[in-house]
């Protein structure tokens, strides 16, 4: 088992199952988000049943932190071995001759995507959480709408969420197909996988920057 | 033409090594690069100079044994060839050609451009291998019907020369095109199954204790690749390993 944990391969598996389930959630999380500005009201019972069923609170929520984290400290820590293997560096080396720029800098599309959570978690999760276990404020499913239509007034928020959501992208653009290269998925599915992981790649991160941009030019705010 | 050449010197495997500036005229469009590289080790023995080392062997691309980073490149720009068969013309007259070992903590550089590659060799062992009687009464392989695809495969993956170009092209330095390639080669066919387990646990085991890093799937080995060894490989080997680890 331990020679599995130190495996170059299983780290890569390890890698591939955390980025995948970090995909479902945010295929998950864009779902409720867009119902924000298709229907307040439909918004407003999705984020108070995620914010006090218990199953989601006591049991999604841990496993959702402890995706983030895992995907994030191998990440780092595949980063740090990668760049040991090399040793004296190239005079010249021309990455760009055989591999698109995505795939070469997921470190740094991920460094972004890691600072953004830590605002994301300030904006939002941190709020919950004071708002329910700190302040002991009522139970009050109507106050979703008009806190999240609040938080991106600021101009400099919805510029860092769009920028972020840039990022995620490019991220996304190389990760989500090459998780099913890691996990040995190669076949003749392979082309519609990849297909398919670029259109999400494209638009999850669009709808998001959409729904901050739709909601920092949101009249009520105004 | 009359090129300008920056070439990587290094006395022998503890010394420090910096980049050397030359000067070669007269290089022709025929010659292929080892063949420029003669040159250059004529005028400077003529002057009494230490001249470059650098691996070579059949000067047909098929031994592995020239190796070469090109300026940025391992084999140079062109594509599906090694360096023997890189000819001069690919390059014009008044270039700067930067000329430095595959680079790789599993590859340390013995002299000038020669690395020492043997990791490649200890994965080899590890697992790179079939058993077969071979007391008298030895099967004849072709006797085995095998599906003409899986055939085609593992007669792709077989042509690895072990050159070493995945792991100077990955900016991981990763073996696993190579490491891949050997474990196909075998697990596509009947007579690889019988140590199909053990092979895959044990190479990558070996590729891991000799400092290669890990795939990140950027897809610069099989761009790099003079056999053009598919990433194919690499998701067979993971799909190999998985299940040898299921299975235990």
């Amino acid at each position: 088992m331990s020679g599995l944990i130190k495996s170059s391969l299983a780290r890569k598996v390890v890698m591939a199952l955390s980025g995948l389930f970090l995909v479902f959630f945010l295929a998950q999380h864009f779902t409720i988000n867009i119902t924000s500005v298709i229907d307040p009201e439909t918004f407003n019972t999705w984020s108070h049943f995620m914010g006090y069923n218990p199953l989601v609170q006591y049991l999604l929520q841990p496993i959702l932190i402890a995706g983030v984290i895992i995907h994030f400290v191998m990440g780092f820590i595949l980063e740090i071995q990668n760049r040991n293997a090399r040793g004296i560096s190239y005079v010249k080396y021309k990455g760009s001759a055989n591999t698109p720029w995505v795939s070469r800098n997921m470190i740094y599309t991920g460094l972004v995507i890691l600072a953004f959570l830590g605002l994301h978690f300030y904006d939002f999760w941190i709020h919950e959480m004071s708002y329910k276990y700190v302040d002991m404020l009522p139970e009050n499913p109507t106050r979703y709408y008009e806190e999240t239509v609040e938080k991106f007034a600021p101009f400099w928020r919805t510029v860092i969420y769009v920028i972020s959501f840039v990022l995620l992208s490019l991220h996304l653009w190389h990760g989500f197909a090459s998780s099913f290269q890691s996990m040995g998925v190669n076949n003749k599915y392979t082309p519609a996988i990849k297909t398919f992981a670029k259109i999400f790649a494209v638009v999850i991160p669009l709808g998001f920057a959409f729904i901050a941009l739709y909601h920092h030019l949101n009249p009520i705010t105004h | 033409m009359k090129l300008n050449l920056k070439i990587w010197r290094q006395k022998d495997a503890n010394s420090k090594g910096k980049m050397v500036e030359y000067t070669l005229d007269g290089v022709e469009g025929d010659m292929s690069f080892l063949e420029m590289l003669d040159i250059l080790n004529e005028e400077l023995i003529t002057k009494g100079e230490e001249p470059v080392e650098f691996d070579h062997d059949c000067r047909e691309g098929i031994c592995g044994t020239c190796s070469l980073q090109i300026n940025g490149e391992p084999h140079g720009p062109d594509r599906l060839v090694t360096t023997c068969q890189l000819h001069m013309r690919k390059f014009n007259d008044g270039d700067t050609i930067v000329i430095e070992p595959f680079r790789a903590k599993a590859f340390p550089v013995i002299k000038d451009l020669i690395v020492d590659r043997s990791s490649f060799d200890r994965i080899q062992q590890a697992g790179g291998f079939i058993s077969v009687n071979t007391s008298g009464n030895t099967v004849d392989a072709n006797a085995i019907p095998i599906d003409k695809h899986d055939a085609d495969a593992a007669m792709d993956a077989a042509t690895c020369i072990g050159c070493g170009a995945c792991v100077a092209a990955c900016k991981n330095a990763s073996a696993m095109l190579f490491t891949s390639a050997k474990v196909s080669q075998f697990a596509l066919l009947p007579q690889g199954q019988v140590e199909a387990t053990d092979r895959v646990q044990n190479m990558v085991r070996q590729m891991d204790l000799e400092g290669f890093g890990n795939c990140t799937n950027t897809g610069a080995c099989e761009v790099e690749c003079p056999k053009g060894i598919s990433l194919e490989n690499i998701a067979r080997m993971n799909r190999e390993y998985l299940a040898a680890n299921i299975k235990g």
